[in-house]
């Protein structure tokens, strides 16, 4: 029954036999053992397992693994590089952008996302392309600034 | 008194770079080999009599180890237990698994253990259960009726009543000039925490210890009562609450499935998992509010408030967990708001009804107090044609008024109301604002100005009026290489405390800040604490800590005197460094070498070079005193402080939030022009958190306000099951919030801090609301119930054409 699939995620190649129906944050959690993708809602509404699937936000939460095979995926373990913090995790963390930290790691993967398409957003294209991320703690201010931060960042 | 260095500022959080790398672990990310995984067969039905329960097809489905129903922990679990202990109320048997009857949708009935998760689920549709439906009581006042009974040991639905208040109130509205009334509902709220509930059970067969990682807010709570309900003696059992995705109060509890978990680990001896699904948060974890009430104020003509009667019938739930009669009576204490109320009468009903218990969901009965007071003083407001900011004012205490008596027993700290008031009204704009609502009025526009002047009940509390203990408990180390461990009892979850903590003891110690770790959340390392609710961690918390670090000062002092053959009082502590006084350092003519920290060889720990020194670092002297070669007599080695602290009074935190909406004339739709909040917290610790809460806890008010509400049907479905459709705020529905501050010390503790975890939840919604009846006044709009949608609005514009 198990399928044979074939991705590369943070940059490390992986082959592995799954369960159709096993989802792809449970492979990316449970197989792979990377724990900052979180599941917050089962059903694609708070995006708090928001991962990069060849460079696209997705919320992996109603992927299943064998969709993503021959892909190529990057989760909050893979945004600092060398040490270095991905300029909107700095933000995050310079603007105070979270609380509890539960849903960081996929508003940090949306925020990427964002920046990637619009370089220099509004305050109002922020909290649309933010639309999709719930957060219960910050009320999303600092989030906002901490995206505005990252802007300005990549932008020196 | 050092001079702060971190005290104050804007210092950015010690726990976010974990959290920012997905590092962190919260409980479904602890993860031991061999783990089983359970899954939990719930209701259906909302009351229901349980004919039978066949679990054989469920124990034949592949990788399923065991299914446990109500009747296999019968007399093995203790029931979930409630804390509140109020007269005369009605105590219903809630066990971890129902047996005979279920009485809310999702009420356990089987727990079910497999391998894997995916195998434990798919063995819950196994599970056949034969229920019996009963009729269902979902309205509250209809509940009061007692036609239909839930409990039917209890006669009734009516779990207490209760009536506080002091002063004659009948006296007190008879001599008002004018009396309103209002009904005016508290929507059902869902606290929905990011990371919902989740338990790691660990039994040790040899040790015949048990340890629960479990996403909770009180870990030595939680092991007292897992203690008793599991029978397993408290000093075998561990809590350890690793990261905490949020709580809002709905983690401030005890729930059937920690127990639950705990007993099946032991007796599988094996760990055991569950994770709780966002449909069963929906359905299983406490909700808040859920409130009817009736207004009764009375005014002179000039505004004044003579007496304010409140009788609410509060929807408890089918059952009562941890807290759930006490809220209510938290409204009871805070119906005084920020004002001089010479008479006032709270009424409870308490009921129960068909439905997840409601508990303490962020401010706890404070919002729906404030959100009380708040409405009245608006609608004597229209009533009188008075400026709403005004009669609020003329309503005040003054500055010097303080302490001040409430007339619902309290005596409020500190503060300075007008202060909050003129500030925000300052900063707004608010007599422009009021001519550009008039003017916008001619043209058509309908612009709403909604003014709240809170004050709320924090830093909870003296034990006196806590169900359990209302201290808090710190524990200070300097560990021998001169690196700080503070041991908070405390439990943060998102407040930031590690960093709040470490700003307190680095100032006071003259330490970095990056030599400071704050551990919480593990019963087996941290002292017994209470917990964090209440915006209690930094008044109550925070003050633990400070204390314990100046009995450790004492200590540090004497050694380091003795060690410096200097007397104890010419010897003063600046930056981290006892020195002799300066005179005779000067002339001395030595110098300060800084003796490197952390670098002591293998082997041996070196004693500091003291010889010929007028100064020590603290850290040097930690060294000394753990080495404790030559300390001053009857000295204990080690350099460790442990303070339990107790509040003699709670903090009343307060200040004016003032909302600036436009209504859309045509379809109803609401935006916030403005959001004007000047908050006074007392002492601010780190102004960059404050911020946080404050913008959390206002944006959680923009979701009750406008957007949330679980709803039953009447055969008590919960409609509002999943994020789908039970809205939450999102980025897009948030003003741009302008911000500031009032400072007004408490005296109630030595930091002078207040609290400011709720300020938020309390203080925005009746801004809100305000806000939009005012927009609506044209219409003749004088209240509206919450959450106010465009439907509503729609229908008001449309029927008054």
């Amino acid at each position: 029954m198990k399928k044979a699939i074939s991705l590369t995620v943070n940059g490390v190649a992986h082959h592995d036999e799954v369960e159709p129906r096993m989802l792809l944050v449970h492979y990316i959690r449970d197989v792979l053992g990377l724990t900052g993708t979180h599941v917050g809602c089962e059903t694609s509404l708070c995006g708090a397992c928001t991962i990069m699937v060849d460079g696209q936000a997705v919320k992996s939460c109603t992927m299943f693994a064998v969709q993503a095979t021959e892909s190529s995926i990057t989760t909050i373990e893979g945004f600092a590089k060398n040490g270095e913090l991905h300029p909107v995790q700095e933000g995050f963390w310079e603007r105070h952008g979270l609380q509890c930290g539960y849903c960081t790691p996929g508003m940090i993967v949306t925020a990427a996302q964002l920046l990637e398409r619009n370089s220099n957003p509004s305050r109002e294209e922020i909290c649309h392309g933010l639309d999709g991320n719930l957060c219960r703690c910050t009320g999303y201010q600092h989030i906002i600034e901490a995206v505005e931060y990252a802007a300005k960042k990549a932008a020196s | 008194m050092p001079t702060p260095k971190y005290v104050g500022q804007r210092v950015k959080r010690t726990e976010d770079p974990r959290l920012i790398k997905g590092l962190a672990h919260y409980v479904d990310d602890v993860r031991l080999p061999d783990t089983l995984h359970v899954c939990f067969v719930r209701s259906i039905y909302a009351h229901a009599r349980i004919k039978s329960v066949d679990v054989s097809a469920a124990l034949e489905s592949p990788g399923v180890i065991a299914v446990y129903t109500g009747k296999d922990i019968a007399n093995k679990l203790g029931p979930v237990p409630c804390a509140s202990a109020l007269p005369d109320l009605k105590v219903p048997d809630f066990r971890p698994l129902a047996t005979d009857k279920v009485l809310f949708v999702g009420h356990p009935i089987a727990a079910v253990v497999a391998t894997d998760r995916y195998s434990a689920r798919d063995a819950v549709d196994l599970v056949m259960v034969d229920y019996e439906d009963l009729p269902v009581l979902v309205d509250v006042e209809e509940a009061a009726k007692g036609i239909t009974v839930i409990h039917e040991n209890f006669g009734d639905n009516i779990a207490y009543k209760m009536t506080s208040g002091e002063g004659d109130i009948d006296a007190a509205l008879a001599s008002a000039d004018r009396i309103i009334k209002q009904r005016i509902l508290h929507n059902r709220l869902a606290p929905i925490a990011m990371e919902p509930r989740g338990v790691l059970a660990r039994y040790f067969p040899g040790e015949e210890e048990l340890t629960v990682w479990s996403s909770t807010q009180i870990p030595h709570l939680l092991r007292t009562q897992l203690a008793l309900m599991i029978g397993i003696p408290e000093n075998k059992l561990r809590v350890i609450t690793p990261e905490v995705g949020g709580g809002f109060g709905s983690k401030l509890n005890v729930y059937g499935e920690e127990a639950l978990l705990g007993w099946i680990s032991i007796q599988l001896g094996k760990p055991v998992k569950w994770i709780e699904t966002r449909r069963e948060n929906m359905q299983a974890t406490i909700h808040g509010r859920g409130q009817v009430g009736y207004i009764e104020i009375g005014c002179k003509s000039d505004g004044t408030i003579t007496g304010l009667r409140y009788s609410v019938f509060a929807d408890l739930g089918a059952y009562r967990q941890l807290l759930t009669p006490a809220i209510p009576t938290l409204t009871g204490l805070m119906l005084s708001g920020a004002y001089k109320i010479p008479a006032i009468q709270m009424n409870i009903t308490g009921c129960f009804t068909n439905k997840m218990a409601t508990d303490a969901y962020r401010g706890a009965g404070r919002p729906e107090a404030t959100y009380v007071v708040e409405r009245a003083m608006d609608l004597v407001a229209a009533e009188l044609g008075i400026d709403p900011a005004e009669v609020r004012r003329r309503n005040f205490p003054a500055a010097t008024e303080f302490p001040f008596h409430t007339a619902t027993g309290l005596e409020y700290d500190s503060g300075n109301y007008a202060a909050a008031l003129d500030k925000a009204q300052q900063i707004a704009g608010y007599a422009k604002l009021r001519e550009e609502q008039k003017k916008g009025r001619a043209e058509g526009r309908l612009l709403g100005i909604g003014v709240s002047t809170y004050v709320e009940i924090c830093a909870l509390g003296p034990s006196q009026a806590m169900p359990a203990g209302g201290w808090e408990s710190a524990t200070v180390r300097i560990e021998p290489t001169g690196k700080v461990t503070i041991l908070t009892g405390a439990s943060p979850h998102g407040q930031g405390q590690e960093t709040s903590f470490a700003q307190i003891a680095a100032d006071e110690l003259g330490v970095d800040i990056g030599d400071v770790s704050v551990i919480h959340g593990d019963t087996g390392i941290v002292q017994y604490g209470i917990g964090t609710f209440g915006s209690r961690a930094t008044a109550v918390g925070g003050t633990a800590v400070f204390v314990a670090i100046q009995k450790l000062k004492e200590k540090a002092h004497k050694i380091a005197a003795h060690m410096l053959k200097s007397d104890a009082s010419r010897l003063s502590f600046e930056g981290g460094r006892y020195s002799v006084q300066a005179a005779k350092a000067a002339a001395a003519g030595t110098s300060d070498p800084v003796v490197p920290v952390g670098e002591a060889p293998a082997g041996a720990l070196p004693e500091p070079e003291v010889e010929g020194r007028a100064s020590l670092t603290i850290q040097e002297v930690a060294l000394a005193a753990h080495v404790a070669k030559d300390l001053p007599p009857d000295t204990e080695p080690g350099l460790s402080a442990t303070y339990f602290f107790e509040p003699k009074n709670f903090t009343f935190p307060f200040g004016t939030h003032i909302a600036v909406v436009e209504v859309d004339g045509e379809t109803g739709d609401i935006k916030f022009l403005r959001y004007v909040a000047v908050d006074d917290c007392g002492k601010v610790i780190n102004p960059l958190l404050v911020d946080g809460q404050v913008h959390g806890g206002i944006v959680q008010s923009i979701g009750q306000a406008l957007y949330e509400e679980v709803v039953y049907d009447e055969q008590g479905q919960l409609v509002t099951g999943t994020l789908m459709d039970y809205a939450l705020p999102r980025a897009s529905h948030i003003p741009d919030f302008e911000l500031d501050r009032t400072e007004t010390p408490s005296p109630v503790n030595p930091l002078g801090v207040k609290g400011v975890g709720e300020a938020g939840t309390i203080g925005a919604t009746p801004a809100i609301v305000g806000a939009i009846v005012d927009a609506l006044a044209p219409f003749g709009v004088k209240h509206l119930d919450m959450p106010i949608r465009p439907e509503a609005v729609w229908k008001i514009l449309n029927s008054n054409h």
